[in-house]
């Protein structure tokens, strides 16, 4: 177990540290840099030659990149070249917002697929699913985002149509409201992949020996799902919900821009725009680690579900 | 050791999707016991604005967005410019200049104080001047207030400015710098202004909140309390009007939106002035535009009339010359190169390209970029003129064309006030060469009074209209759209600047 945690954790950070050079490197090449957001077109050379030096961006780029590792050992993010606050902080502000919506609407995707997967399957309504699921795949998360902001905010005047109290979660019940659309849009996306899974693993498992034994044993159909079918379903749905937990913050990332949410993909999109180097490396240096570490969660559960993989986990053959 | 494991894996689907609510339930609560209510007063005054400030600082890169939401309203200057261009006197309460032209003496408003209660003292306001100055400045007025020699601040009311050249634009650059406190604090991250409003909290990507300042030395501001409100998306922005999330905004930049709220008699619709001019510039260093009547034949090949109705549809105005109506030396220069094909064909055939040329321009891939590109394209097409456009990013332009003029052609917004001067400069991206213009743009600042400078100024516009140095193409309208009970908000937005103090709700 425990050489296994330490392999785990070497490859995690050898991933990131790979990330991060790379990201690092791509980010200067391309032209332009934060001393054209911070000045005006009437700057004269003699100020971009001074912001550029304030900035550190005219040393050679492996200079750069080991003065930015140096501060991150020391989990210090640096400061925004652009607003000038620490960079842990501007994060920080932000996951106010993106770590609820992705985890709402994770939960909401896996209560809307995992019902409707296992149903689909045990009823052999496989085409209504396969019509859904395909109209879910083919739309864009954002579409789905304009689609229920023009019916539920714009028409129905139920919900606010984006952004976010200035006052954040001081109102929770006008917080929940800002993030309800947005919850739901990424859910009906993210279900739409996530009922795929679940319908096949149960497929699987209609089809096996065991099930027909427990019936012809006596147990009725949902008995012998309850204690037999499902939570060998769930062997392979599992290490999936860990990919799909950050597709679903990347899709949280794109719908935030929808609603107006300041969640970090305002912030990453802004950044981008902005050259301002420290916060997009924070933001996916952070959203990286996130990443690896929701896979290595999943693996994790997965090993704990099935006896066979936790017996290899415990060292034994 | 069996029944244990199974009994586990009916527990963990069974409870999945419940342990999942709950770690959402508690990234919520937890959020939520971070933060506590602060007090509301009456219901806030609610702005819609695309431009977030960068930091807090105009000098230190703050951009438009600080200059829109802290400029009149948290910060002020010695002297302030009216939404119709006009100077007045603000932190300065008179001042003298010297017969040379060289020296200004400024006497301060007695009994300001800062948000933070410090009284405003001379100190203050030569630390002010000396930031733009610094070699750290970010400020786009550094160059034009480089003419200062000297500041002393001889007692705690009195600043005196000496110059090293006359400069009739003085007082009006004065406009544009912010008197902050000397104080050791960061402007970039924290405000300490002396405007009718203080700065409450920045939730960055969010919103903004104002309150009024109770120490404020003139007319209290009329709301209580102003948020600002930030969108990246302007479809985002009017749908935040149109559902009354917000109450005006600042800037509408998407023309189509303005027909949901014209039927909709619960808005209005103002239009004002601004002093963004769409240019095709050329680079007149290089063949074939280092000729103006090729210049020229351009110029009057294109319909700016019907590009400015593709466009704004029907709002905003064609200019002729780099001058907006509201700075003063602007006079109605489209008959100059007035939209004529035949004479463009003329001015074609005498420059020796009777049958056309073929260019690229330059063109940035953001909006209305590409649809007035496309728009040249086929004008010019009609007079045998092939121009290829190259889509280039916000980047690429700054590094190709503004740096090493590396360009034949090329399409930009001018957004600054007063920025004919550049054709003063032969260094300048479009590398407008007349000494006869540099001259009269230098002699205009040395200017003993303002009809002079005027005089001089409606020269240059003139000048570089029949050279043609650029063509342009036409100015953008400033459009606030806001809920028929709110008044008071300025129409213009000069310079980006968006006072709130006087708008009311009600």
């Amino acid at each position: 177990m425990l050489a296994y945690l330490a392999r785990r954790t070497l490859l995690l950070a050898a991933s990131l540290l790979v990330a991060s050079a790379v990201l690092f490197v791509l980010l200067r090449l391309l032209p332009g840099d934060a001393a054209t957001t911070l000045l005006s077109l009437d700057a004269d050379a003699g100020q971009v030659a001074a912001v550029r030096r304030e900035l550190g961006v005219d040393r050679p780029i492996p200079g750069q990149f080991a003065i930015w590792l140096d501060h991150l050992a020391r989990l210090d993010f640096g400061r925004s070249f652009v607003s000038r606050a620490p960079v842990g902080e501007e994060i920080a502000a932000r996951l106010d917002v993106t770590i609820p919506l992705t985890l709402m609407a994770f939960a909401l995707a896996v209560v809307i697929a995992i019902p409707a997967g296992v149903r689909t399957a045990a009823r052999g309504r496989s085409w209504v699913l396969a019509a859904l699921t395909q109209l879910g795949l083919a739309v864009p998360v954002f579409w789905v985002g304009m689609l229920l902001m023009n019916v539920f905010a714009l028409r129905l005047r139920w919900l606010p149509a984006g952004g976010f109290p200035p006052d954040g979660w001081a109102d929770p019940m006008a917080a929940l409201a800002c993030l309800a659309l947005p919850v739901l849009t990424v859910a009906l996306v993210m279900s739409a992949v996530l009922v795929r899974y679940v319908h096949s693993a149960t497929l699987d498992v209609l089809d096996s020996g065991y099930l027909r034994t427990a019936r012809a044993l006596g147990a009725s159909f949902p008995a012998a799902m309850w204690r037999h079918g499902l939570r060998n379903a769930a062997a392979p749905v599992v290490p999936i919900l860990g990919i799909e937990l950050a597709t679903t913050f990347v899709g949280a990332v794109v719908v935030e821009d929808v609603f107006a949410l300041p969640g970090l993909g305002g912030l990453l999109v802004r950044a981008f725009e902005r050259h301002d180097y420290p916060v997009i490396q924070g933001v996916l240096a952070l959203s990286t680690f996130a990443v690896l570490a929701a896979g290595f969660l999943a693996d994790l559960l997965q090993r704990l579900l099935d006896p066979r993989l936790r017996r290899s986990i415990a060292g034994s053959p | 050791m069996k029944q244990q494991g199974t009994a586990l894996t009916g527990l963990c689907l069974t409870r999945l999707t419940v342990v999942f609510s709950a770690l959402a339930l508690i990234a919520g609560l937890a959020s939520c016991a971070a933060r506590t209510a602060e007090p509301r007063g009456e219901i806030p005054l609610n702005v819609g604005s695309l431009y977030e400030p960068q930091n807090l600082d105009n000098v230190g890169g703050g951009g438009q967005g600080a200059t829109e939401a802290l400029a009149g309203n948290v910060y002020e200057g010695l002297f302030k410019i009216t939404d119709s261009g006009a100077v007045e006197k603000s932190l300065a309460e008179s001042y003298l200049t010297a017969p040379d032209g060289l020296t200004y003496t400024f006497h301060l408003r007695p009994g300001v104080r800062f948000h933070s209660g410090d009284p405003l003292t001379a100190a203050d306001v030569k630390y002010s001047l000396e930031r733009i100055l610094a070699a750290s400045s970010k400020s786009s007025r550094k160059s034009s207030l480089g003419v200062i020699k000297t500041i002393a601040a001889p007692d705690d009311t009195t600043v005196v400015v000496t110059l090293s050249s006359k400069s009739i634009s003085f007082v009006y650059n004065l406009g544009f710098v912010w008197i902050v406190n000397d104080k050791d604090t960061d402007p970039a991250t924290q405000e300490d202004g002396t405007g009718p409003y203080r700065l409450a909290e920045w939730r960055r990507g969010a919103t903004l909140t104002l309150t009024r300042s109770d120490r404020y030395w003139g007319a209290p501001a009329k709301s209580a309390r102003v948020v600002f409100h930030y969108f990246t998306d302007a479809a985002a922005m009017n749908n935040a009007l149109l559902t009354g999330a917000v109450d005006v905004v600042t800037s509408e930049q998407s023309p189509d939106a303005l027909a949901q709220f014209n039927q909709d008699h619960s808005f209005t619709i103002s239009e004002g002035r601004s002093t963004t001019k769409l240019l095709l510039a050329f680079n007149d260093r290089v063949p074939p535009f280092n000729d103006a009547r090729i210049r020229r034949a351009v110029s009057s090949a294109i319909d700016d009339h019907k590009l400015l109705n593709a466009i704004w549809n029907g709002h905003g105005m064609v200019i002729g010359s780099m001058v907006p109506p509201t700075d003063p030396w602007y006079e109605d220069l489209t008959g100059v190169n007035p939209y004529d094909v035949a004479l463009a064909k003329r001015l074609l055939t005498e420059a020796g390209k009777p049958s056309g040329f073929t260019f690229t321009l330059d063109t940035p891939t953001y909006d209305p970029h590409p649809t007035i590109a496309a728009f040249v394209v086929s004008e010019l097409a009609k007079v045998g003129i092939t121009a290829k456009i190259n889509s280039i990013s916000a980047d690429e332009w700054y590094s190709k064309v503004f740096q090493k003029h590396d360009f034949t052609a090329t399409l930009q917004e001018h957004v600054n006030d007063r920025d004919i001067r550049w054709y003063a400069d032969p260094n300048f991206y479009w590398g407008y060469d007349n000494k006869k213009v540099s001259d009269w743009v230098i002699r205009s600042e040395s200017a003993g009074s303002a009809e002079e400078q005027i005089e001089l100024l409606r020269k240059v516009a003139r000048q570089i209209a029949e050279d043609a140095a650029s063509d342009w193409l036409y100015l953008n309208p400033q459009i606030v759209v806001s809920a028929s009970k709110v008044t008071g908000y300025p129409v213009n937005g000069l310079n980006a600047q968006f006072f709130v103090y006087d708008i009311v709700k009600r």
